[in-house]
């Protein structure tokens, strides 16, 4: 038998959140949970490297029964979508729990609770983007909830518990939605040979009433998650009053459970409803896109910036995901780990900027970039990243997204363009706030970044940079599974518009 | 008429009900212990006496599941596997609690119960007793006569045998809801209140069986199908019957709108008996309320399935909305066990075996986390006895993180949060009733379900991100018997959620009403 490497990935974190609400002192269970990321991160590599390009769709694929009764398995595999979600998940976490090292002191609250709770989260999120088996992936997908709100609920700012209220009702709700989407599904199959996985349901042939409705119990939980215009309202409050690191992870990795449900599930489950609703869903996308970025410039809270900045960018990956062509889906799949990567950045940095000032409202800082040249550099680049600057990974990605939607939906693409535009003002007028103009005496003496700090976001930058030049060896297996989950779907990419001077393809 | 025949003394199958006659035969020698042994020793013999009948009846019960089904007592009884799956939790929940009962280190003047149900409260006698650490050891006997109606009342095969069932279930119960130590007004209220309403729907219940007798010439429940399927046309004598024995079930199931009762019982009751009615009237009411309708009634499925349709969904919403205003921790307990008798009632509603299944499963799952949160109640005091008003919660997940934990555990299972037994039991109930076309009602089932996270939460939120408040409650350190009840419970909660393939297949060999 060879090595379960995908279950040690998820098993990894949780023995790790149990040892680290285990050791005795605080600093040691700090040091603990970021040596079981790094082990994470390694068994990544190790997962990575096993993974063939050409290959079938799920590799490694690992199955054990485990409610015989209900035909429930612990069924996971790995395919080129789930491989560049957990390689996020795995350098994100290390990253995060690093930058964390003094927020959980400044609570008051345990420390050894909080790194344990990322950890637990960490394994949840990692099982979910490698189950195969739909019941299975419900069941983590609900499971993460309770982490994460006791998470912002706890160490969270003023109206944490507000905040922590709405994140969990909103998302159980659409739980709960897809819950009864995956009995249904499950119960479509004739008695005697029911099963959650999710190779058996795929190839369920389900008549396209029944279609419809699945598709929007799953479609909504998933649009509540990643979210979407209207139903986004919970990510904001959240995103603000939880700490930075806990914002970073939430809307980094998290909420890409959402988006990774709709390329991974949704789109071969229900291949009909969701060539049905996909203009619907891409005018959503559309609205979010403008809509987050609108708010985004109206904003004086600069978590709220970047939370918004975020609704706007989600909605920019699921266009992609139901424009339905290859360079689209795989690029809305490109455009969930670069939008990790960016969004991390940008929280953490303005998280050890806002930790400095004490303020997250943009009037109460200037001239930052005298006193801390470092963090304004560091600020720019996040920032850069978020406004998809050429040269960058979210640039390949945005820049894939559009052209794979302009393929079947000109309009809404080039309305979606008008996405970067805001980006650019509600990002620039963020660093011109804080960066540039005269020091107050609040700002004067600010100190720049230490040394733990740039090393814990580096990282971040050094891969948004190397992604951005080389974008292949992620997008390889990225589109090598695109591809296959599209031919499910039966859909094929349109006749270029202008075929004559059609270019590279 | 039925002629008069010669009296044949019915067969006895003494080996399966051997379980019901070690527990009656233990609750009347606990009786002729507190009649004869000194007055120091009562305690200690009566409840090592429940806790080792409770064990026998579990075991032998637990065992049986799975083989062939007896009918006794000349049909009166029939031991089949929703019974027997039945006793057993019955016989599980009885263990748990008399260990509740055995707690005397958290109340400084001794164990949960008033030394004299008899005396007035707060009086002189009363203060003098309590002085001479006076026990009421009754607790026991009656409990275990309680316990051994329950375990009839789920393999009673005629209305007669389940009526004495009900009332030998329900008599001790009036009584142990009256005998709190603390807040004796409130806990005698409890049980005169459960007295006056239960006897109602005991009169419910006989009045019932009556009409069906008149309609179908029998109180058996296989001749009654028989009756059933025989008649020509709409026959309201058996309708009316068959809505007032409903009524009498439904009472103990408190479904609504026969759900008053349940708030202010268990409030007033003694949070130990509290824990066993909820678990155990619970399993046995519904077990019986589906041996009737499928065995009795089955030929009046479609009449059946509409009433129950309808308090299925006004039971869950009801119960899910009414607990979001409550402020005391036993209400909103109550307040949740009436909309989990909606959830059952939705199993019930699929009236197929997987629905046999799902409820038997939903059952156990419930009752555990229903005993241990009520453990967990106990713990929590002030001067006053328990400290059950919620505000005095606030941050007790600050003072005492594992106890609020393990709350908050059973809190999630209730709301049916993935990885606990509550969400296995949802599931099952819930995948059931849509496979019997009944989705329209899953949908609702959701909704409250939502609803009901709402209030759940809302105290996890007070235990765990609030301050500690002022006057606050503080928590008591409890002997090994209530240890053990909160460990084991938590245990199964998470072993059921975690790995609930060896329950659930269990409760799906348990599954088939024998007619």
């Amino acid at each position: 038998m060879t090595f379960p490497v995908l279950t040690a990935l998820v098993l990894v974190p949780l023995v790790g959140a149990i040892v680290t609400a285990l050791v005795p002192a605080a600093r040691t269970a700090k040091l603990t949970a970021i040596g079981f990321s790094l082990v994470s991160l390694a068994l990544t590599i190790v997962a990575a490297l096993q993974f063939e390009l050409g290959g079938p769709l799920y590799q490694l694929t690992e199955q054990v029964s485990w409610v015989a009764p209900f035909g429930v398995y612990w069924s996971l595999g790995l395919s080129g979508i789930s491989l560049a979600l957990i390689a996020l998940t795995a350098v994100a976490t290390p990253i995060v729990l690093g930058a964390m090292w003094n927020e959980a002191d400044a609570s008051g609250r345990s420390v050894k609770a909080f790194y344990a709770l990322v950890l637990v989260l960490q394994a949840m999120t990692v099982g979910a983007f490698l189950s195969t088996d739909v019941l299975l992936f419900y069941i983590l997908f609900e499971a993460m909830l309770i982490p994460m709100y006791f998470l912002i609920g706890v160490y969270g700012g003023d109206k944490r518990q507000y905040a922590a209220m709405k994140f969990l009702l909103y998302n159980l709700f659409g739980g709960l939605l897809m819950l009864a989407a995956v009995i249904g599904l499950y119960l479509q199959a004739p008695a005697g040979e029911r099963s959650f996985l999710l190779a058996d349901l795929v190839a369920l042939d389900i008549d396209a009433t029944t279609q419809n409705w699945l598709f929007l119990g799953f479609m909504i939980a998933f649009a509540i998650k990643a979210p979407l215009w209207p139903l986004h309202t919970w990510l904001p409050d959240a995103a603000t009053e939880a700490t930075p690191s806990q914002a970073a992870y939430l809307s980094g990795v998290v909420d890409k459970v959402g988006t990774f449900g709709m390329v991974a599930l949704v789109l071969p489950l229900f291949p009909d409803a969701t060539q049905t609703f996909a203009p619907v869903v891409v005018t959503l996308a559309v609205i979010s896109i403008l809509y987050g970025g609108l708010l985004a410039i109206g904003q004086t809270d600069i978590k709220r910036i970047i939370a918004f900045s975020s609704i706007s960018h989600f909605g920019v990956i699921v266009l992609g995901i139901f424009a339905l062509t290859s360079q689209g889906t795989g690029g809305s799949t490109f455009y969930m780990v670069s939008h990790g990567l960016s969004t991390t950045a940008l929280f953490l940095v303005a998280g050890m900027m806002i930790a400095r000032r004490g303020s997250r409202q943009l009037a109460d800082f200037g001239g930052l970039q005298k006193p801390a040249p470092i963090l304004a550099g560091f600020l720019l680049v996040a920032g850069l990243s978020g406004l998809a600057m050429p040269g960058l990974a979210t640039f390949v990605s945005e820049f894939l997204v559009l052209v794979g939607t302009f393929g079947r939906y000109q309009v809404a693409a080039a309305l979606a363009t008008f996405g970067i535009v805001l980006a650019a003002l509600y990002i620039l007028i963020m660093y011109q706030r804080t960066m540039t103009g005269p020091t107050t005496p609040e700002t004067e003496n600010t100190p720049d970044l230490r040394g733990r700090e740039v090393l814990v976001v580096a990282p971040l930058f050094v891969l948004l940079i190397a992604l951005g030049v080389a974008p292949a060896p992620l997008l390889d297996p990225i589109n090598d599974s695109t591809r296959q989950t599209l031919e499910v779907v039966g859909v094929s990419d349109p006749e270029p518009v202008f075929a004559a001077e059609g270019g590279d393809e | 008429m039925i002629a008069v025949q010669d009296f044949v003394a019915p067969t006895i199958d003494i080996g399966a009900v051997l379980p019901i006659v070690v527990v009656l035969g233990a609750a009347i020698i606990g009786v002729l212990v507190d009649a004869f042994a000194p007055a120091n020793r009562r305690a200690v013999v009566n409840a090592s006496l429940s806790a080792v009948a409770a064990t026998v009846a579990f075991g032998w019960t637990i065992a049986q599941v799975g083989g062939s089904a007896v009918v006794t007592f000349n049909g009166a009884v029939v031991i089949d596997g929703p019974a027997l799956f039945a006793q057993a939790a019955i016989a599980l929940f009885t263990l748990l609690s008399v260990l509740l009962y055995t707690e005397r280190r958290l109340d400084p003047a001794g164990d949960p119960f008033t030394p004299s149900g008899a005396v007035i409260p707060g009086g002189e006698v009363e203060r003098v007793l309590t002085l001479q650490k006076v026990q009421q050891t009754e607790v026991y006997p009656l409990t275990l006569f309680a316990s051994g109606g329950m375990m009839i009342f789920v393999a009673s095969n005629d209305l007669l045998t389940m009526f004495v069932a009900l009332e030998v279930l329900s008599l001790p119960l009036y009584l142990l809801s009256s005998l709190a130590r603390r807040k004796r007004l409130l806990s005698q209220e409890a049980g005169m209140k459960y007295f006056l309403l239960g006897a109602f729907a005991s009169g419910f219940f006989l009045y019932g069986a009556a009409l069906v007798y008149g309609a179908t010439g029998s109180l058996n429940l296989a001749q009654i199908d028989a009756g059933v399927s025989g008649r020509v046309g709409v026959d309201s004598l058996l309708l009316v019957g068959m809505g007032m024995l409903a009524v009498g079930l439904l009472f103990k199931i408190s479904a609504v709108p026969f759900q008053f009762w349940t708030p202010d019982v268990y409030q007033g009751a003694p949070t130990p008996v509290t824990a066993f009615m909820a678990a155990a009237t619970k399993t046995a009411a519904v077990v019986a309320l589906m041996r009737l309708l499928y065995v009795g009634l089955g030929g009046l499925v479609e009449d059946w399935t509409i009433l129950l349709w309808v308090i299925a969904a006004v039971t869950m919403l009801l119960g899910s909305v009414l607990a979001l205003t409550q402020t005391d921790v036993k209400r909103m307990l109550a307040y949740s066990s009436i909309a989990h008798a909606g959830f059952l009632l939705v199993g019930i509603v699929a009236a197929d075996e997987n629905g046999t299944a799902a409820v038997l499963f939903y059952l156990l799952a419930y009752g555990i986390a229903t005993i241990g949160a009520f453990a967990v109640v106990t713990l929590v005091r002030d001067a006053g006895g328990e400290a059950t008003h919620l505000s005095q919660w606030a941050g007790l997940g600050r003072r005492s993180p594992v106890l609020a934990s393990v709350f908050a555990l059973f809190l999630l299972s209730f709301a049916g949060i993935p990885l606990t037994s509550g969400f296995i039991g949802k599931l099952t109930v819930f995948s059931a009733a849509f496979d019997a076309g009944q989705g329209a009602l899953v949908i609702i089932g959701l909704v409250s379900s939502a609803i009901a996270a709402f209030f759940y939460v809302r105290v996890i939120v007070l235990m765990f991100f609030s301050d500690p408040a002022e006057g606050g409650a503080a928590v008591g350190v409890p002997s090994a018997g209530t240890t053990a009840v909160i460990t084991a419970t938590a245990l199964i909660t998470v072993l059921l959620g975690v790995v609930p393939g060896p329950v659930l297949e269990l409760a799906q060999m348990a599954s088939e009403f024998v007619r």
